[in-house]
């Protein structure tokens, strides 16, 4: 284009319409633009191993209608969501799948309405005696795929719940439809697969203790190549204060391994005394994802086990979304009572809340200029954002790990008002669709996120996206690419931490370190020894 | 005969609504709320939760939030039917009856309640041409959706046509309703000759024997929503279903 054209443009063109598009701008509907996206479906063998039929009933359509009934009984949620929603249509433009493919049944309505309409038609008389006029069908074969495929575009975020005025929960919803489905012998392969592997493992990745252990030992290995210090990554250690459960993708992939350095850094310079465990390996809780309480307890109490047998005092948990939601909501439920563990601390802890208390009383120094060669911005996980807390205040979710990022970050901005905090948009990868199989869902749910970034990225100059899920820290690793991001954009908060952190015992360098750094190296000598040889087991 | 119809099919719709709704309260009570899915922040504290149920239930706080479309026709929609419904009292008690100062609020409520007619009618038209026009929302609705709204909006239009168009005698129209709210069974005094008192009275006849079969249910369904009516405190208070208990008991939980 000309510089002719260009100045001619720029007149008529007001600065609105030259101006990068809205994160939430809405789409054009295209009725139907998702209704092929079919992600892989279980294999006999991952069905069974959770409990369900390997596959496809023949009686299903009773099987399924019994189901909705049996739910109705049991979770209040869904019985109270089906009945109370008036289709105002407040939360039409709310999700990000939809924002992102035009496609109405990703609208939170729409979704909710695809199983709506089938409890409307067997459980409400106006259903029963006038389905036409209630919007109310048959659950045909046709009905069962459509639940299947979108019901597969929900990502369990809960952006919708907060604009309902009746607070109705999309997830709950799609949640229910998962287990209907899965009762039916319909499941998902890579949700019912992962937790499969959970129950006879120990992981979402598979990793048997013996990898892990070797993995530790390697990381161990590398910190202390990077620090000059004996750092450790104890493992299984009987009478530790602190468990780490940790979602296993911080032991295979980055940006998580350099959290996980972070959390080994900070637990080193505190002297605390922590271990991971073998068997509860895993913080992330896939059976929420397919609504299964069965599952989710089952996964649940692996970490009751593993904490009553290495005696811990505190159990602590990993950056992973979903994975807080299910430990700090559920989890008292799901493995409680938690009366064994140190009634000083809550239980559980998330490790953002642990830094926060570590800086807040000065317990930890850092050199803030470690990490400005980036501007960073902070994507609140949905799960982490709209279903808990951190600390004792409402909202301490969204500031604590803010404030542990300027804590030691110098350059830091917030991406639009109206994509962050209880209003953010998920990442496009959560709730159980991030498998390639889904890339296409993913990419697009990614849009409104994308653009918020784009945004703070030109207006800003942010450089960098941090965040605590190992969901979102995935999925952004694949999709940044494809908004024409660098990958590697994505960081750890407790990559950052880690960058920042001054270790007192750290050998001095030509560099002048910070005063105290020399002394004070007692609290780890005296954890060295058991630990490494707990590792070298 | 009209007046006993009229008198048979009041006590009919007046039990059916009271006990219907009643059964659905009965229903959402009993169905527990295994897990703590309080959308956050959400208030620690048991009063917490009750200024954040005020806030929803009095100023549609989550409605505001998302659209303020739907927000303001909404708000005059239902604010317009509470002021309507507070001024209807009178036709249902008698003054004999009521305290002194109750009586003065219902009397002294009369001329805002005509003006709230109008702000819920409006309310009602703007909801239900976005129900229309905005493709968004006509994806999501249903016949019944529309019809409500046009069932909504009549009841209105033929209340406001009984003072403007065709004076109903209201003070038969009040006898009769006394005679069937304090009971003279066999005695009901006769209701007027007038078409849009029965159409009127009809529509809302059919309103209140739809209520607890409809959506209409989200009104006492508010009061059930698990996001908006726990206590964020579940690290520090087990809840734990019925249900769930029994998995406990049969389980190998050390």
């Amino acid at each position: 284009m000309s510089e002719l054209d260009k100045s001619e443009l720029d007149e008529i063109n007001s600065d609105a319409e030259l101006a990068l598009p809205d994160p939430l701008e809405m789409p054009e509907m295209v009725p139907d633009a998702m209704k092929d996206l079919h992600s892989f479906e279980a294999a006999p063998k991952h069905q069974t191993d959770l409990g369900y039929p390997g596959e496809l009933v023949d009686d299903w359509q009773d099987v399924a209608i019994a189901k909705i009934g049996d739910l109705r009984q049991k979770y209040r949620s869904f019985r109270v969501y089906l009945d109370s929603c008036v289709k105002c249509g407040a939360c039409t433009d709310k999700c990000h799948y939809y924002l992102g493919t035009g496609d109405p049944k990703n609208m939170p309505v729409a979704r909710q309405d695809l199983l709506r309409s089938v409890y409307r038609r067997y459980y409400t008389l106006p259903g029963k005696i006038a389905p036409w006029l209630v919007g109310a069908r048959d659950l045909t074969e046709d009905v069962l795929s459509e639940w299947y495929n979108y019901f597969h575009q929900c990502s369990q975020c809960r952006r919708c719940s907060v604009y309902c005025p009746y607070g109705i929960d999309t997830a709950e919803i799609s949640m229910a439809a998962r287990e209907i489905m899965d009762s039916v012998g319909k499941g998902q392969k890579y949700c019912n697969e992962i937790i499969g592997k959970v129950h006879s493992i120990g992981n979402n990745l598979g990793m048997p203790a013996k990898a892990i252990k070797a993995t530790m030992v390697d990381f161990e290995e590398e910190l202390e190549e990077e620090t000059g210090i004996p750092i450790k990554m104890p493992v299984d250690k009987k009478g530790a204060d602190v468990l780490l459960v940790t979602p296993s993708a911080d032991f295979f992939a980055e940006p998580h391994i350099d959290g996980l350095f972070g959390y080994a850094k900070v637990f080193h310079e505190l002297g605390v005394d922590w271990t991971l465990s073998t068997t509860a390996s895993e913080a992330g809780n896939f059976g929420m994802f397919i609504g299964s309480y069965d599952n989710m307890r089952k996964v649940s109490l692996r970490i009751r086990e593993a904490a009553l047998e290495l005696g811990v005092k505190r159990i602590i948990f990993g950056e992973c979304g979903h994975a807080w939601r299910v430990a700090y909501a559920f989890l008292n439920t799901l493995a409680g009572p938690w009366d064994f563990l140190d009634p000083k601390y809550p239980v559980p802890q998330h490790i953002c809340e642990f830094t926060f208390d570590a800086i807040n009383d000065g317990k930890l120094k850092f050199d803030k200029t470690k990490n400005d060669h980036m501007t960073l911005t902070f994507h609140d996980s949905c799960n982490v954002a709209r279903a808990t807390r951190m600390g004792d205040k409402p909202g301490g979710q969204f500031e604590i790990p803010r404030a542990v990022i300027k804590a030691v970050c110098n350059n830091y901005h917030d991406m639009d008002e109206n994509t962050i905090k209880e209003g953010t948009v998920c990442c496009g990868g959560g709730g159980g669709i991030l498998t390639d199989d889904l890339m296409d869902i993913r990419v697009k749910g990614a849009q409104p996120r994308m653009r918020a970034l784009r945004k703070v990225t030109q207006e800003h100059g942010v450089t960098n996206l941090a965040a605590i899920c190992a969901i979102c820290k995935s999925q952004f690793a694949k999709v940044l690419p494809k908004y024409d991001f660098d990958m590697e954009a994505i960081q750890s908060v407790h990559q950052l931490v880690s960058n920042a952190i001054i270790m007192s015992d750290a050998p001095k360098e030509e560099e002048p370190p910070a005063p105290e750094a020399a002394n004070d190296s007692k609290p780890d000598n005296k954890d060295e020894p058991s630990a490494s040889s707990e590792a070298g087991k | 005969m009209i007046t006993t119809i009229y008198a048979l099919a009041f006590y009919f719709a007046t039990i059916l609504l009271i006990v219907g709704i009643a059964y659905r309260i009965y229903e959402y009570a009993k169905v527990p709320a295994p897990l703590n899915i309080a959308t956050t922040p959400a208030p620690t504290t048991v009063p917490g939760v009750w200024l954040r149920m005020f806030r929803e239930v009095a100023l549609f706080e989550s409605l505001f939030k998302s659209n303020k479309w739907i927000w303001i026709f909404g708000y005059m929609f239902h604010v317009g039917l509470l002021l309507v419904l507070i001024r209807h009292i009178r036709y249902f008690v008698d003054p004999r009856y009521v305290p002194d100062l109750i009586w003065l609020g219902i009397a002294y409520i009369q001329p805002i309640g005509k003006y709230a007619g109008f702000a819920m009618i409006f309310g009602l038209a703007g909801l239900a041409i976005r129900r229309i026009v905005v493709n968004r929302v006509r994806y999501i609705s249903s016949p019944s959706d529309h019809l409500m709204l046009l069932l909504l909006i009549f009841i209105g239009v033929s209340g406001f046509m009984m003072q403007y168009v065709d004076r109903t005698d209201i003070v038969s129209v009040k006898n009769f309703f006394l005679s069937l709210a304090y009971l003279n069974m066999f005695d009901w005094q006769p209701l007027p000759d007038s078409l849009p008192l029965m159409v009127h009275l009809t529509l809302v006849l059919i309103l209140m024997i739809i209520f607890p079969y409809s959506k209409l249910l989200h009104a006492p369904g508010i009061f059930f929503s698990p996001t908006r009516n726990q206590v964020d405190n579940p690290r520090e208070k087990r809840r734990l279903a019925p249900w769930a208990k029994a998995l406990e008991n049969v389980s190998d939980k050390k």
